[in-house]
């Protein structure tokens, strides 16, 4: 998608998070020196073309009280992993759903599922739900718990 | 369940988990877009700017407004992993973190123990991180790009 300098220049405002002021586009296109009704156009066409996939509040999965954030990876015949990964995503308690490519022989699985819950017996509640989704087109499955949080930052974009 | 983060959970009353479960869904684009979705949930434009402020204060929030799609914009992602020896963890993590490109990293609990998302503006870029980081580390990147992304309806009710 071809982004030009005034797009980059309201990412670039935007990236860390909208102005929690009464009019947030109208401040963006003061910083920026446009008319706000030019930084509104702008971001809904983004949304259009899926450069911005929504706006929206993005909670910490902790601090609400999920404290069973598991990544389920599975191995799946490649045949099926379209209708397989296509079921999954839709389960309600999964955040990503990824195809990625398996690493023979100490990485066998190539269908990817975080999944998130309050309690010990939820997580495993939905990782039964998972297994008992794929049946027999699962050949074998682990889950992958975060034990430390290493580092976090959000993505940045270069003003080039 | 730790005392203090029942303490931090007990500060979100039902008003923010509404505007939590509400403005997971998307946000307004308009000339007051607060007053629009505070009207929706029967809120003041000021209580709707006010709570989310806090709740991004207090972290309950990591992030509020535009997220954008790298790929989309050009640029590039990876899922990579290493197996680190449990003596040597905290300097390969060290390494590793010092890459402005990996954006995340975690711990996991498996022998591929170490998992960071890479982003740069440029495909070509993530071939650079990881031939780098092999250097530095002297072990292997497990380099796990996504085949396809499958849709999916994330919303975690608070």
């Amino acid at each position: 998608m071809k982004l030009d300098s005034i797009d980059r220049k309201i990412i670039q405002q935007t990236q860390a998070g909208l102005p929690l002021s009464p009019q947030p586009y109208q401040d963006i296109a003061k910083t920026i020196n446009i008319q706000a009704e030019q930084v509104m156009q702008r971001i809904l066409a983004m949304q259009k073309n899926g450069v911005i996939r929504r706006i929206a509040a993005v909670p910490n999965h902790y601090r609400l009280g999920y404290r069973y954030n598991g990544m389920t990876v599975w191995d799946i015949d490649d045949q099926y992993i379209d209708e397989m990964g296509a079921q999954i995503g839709q389960l309600d308690f999964v955040s990503h759903c990824y195809h990625r490519p398996r690493h023979l022989p100490d990485w066998p699985f190539n269908l990817f599922a975080m999944v998130h819950s309050k309690t010990e017996q939820g997580i495993k509640t939905q990782i039964n739900e998972i297994s008992r989704i794929l049946g027999s087109y699962n050949r074998r499955h682990d889950v992958l718990y975060s034990t430390r949080i290493l580092k976090k930052t959000g993505l940045r974009i270069t003003s080039s | 369940m730790s005392q203090q983060l029942q303490n931090l959970l007990q500060h979100v009353d039902n008003t923010d988990k509404t505007i939590i479960n509400h403005l997971q869904n998307g946000f307004p684009v308009c000339e007051s877009p607060y007053r629009a979705a505070a009207n929706q949930l029967g809120l003041t434009e000021n209580e709707l700017i006010e709570r989310l402020q806090k709740l991004l204060d207090d972290g309950v929030l990591s992030r509020f407004g535009p997220m954008y799609h790298a790929e989309v914009m050009g640029g590039a992602l990876t899922l990579a992993a290493i197996k680190v020896p449990e003596n040597k963890f905290d300097e390969i993590a060290n390494i590793v973190n010092s890459f402005p490109e990996v954006a995340h990293n975690y711990q996991r609990t498996h022998d591929l123990n170490m998992w960071f998302v890479i982003a740069t503006d440029t495909p070509i870029a993530i071939q650079n991180v990881i031939q780098s980081i092999e250097k530095q580390t002297g072990l292997q990147v497990y380099n796990m790009p996504k085949r396809k992304e499958f849709f999916v309806q994330l919303k975690l009710e608070a």
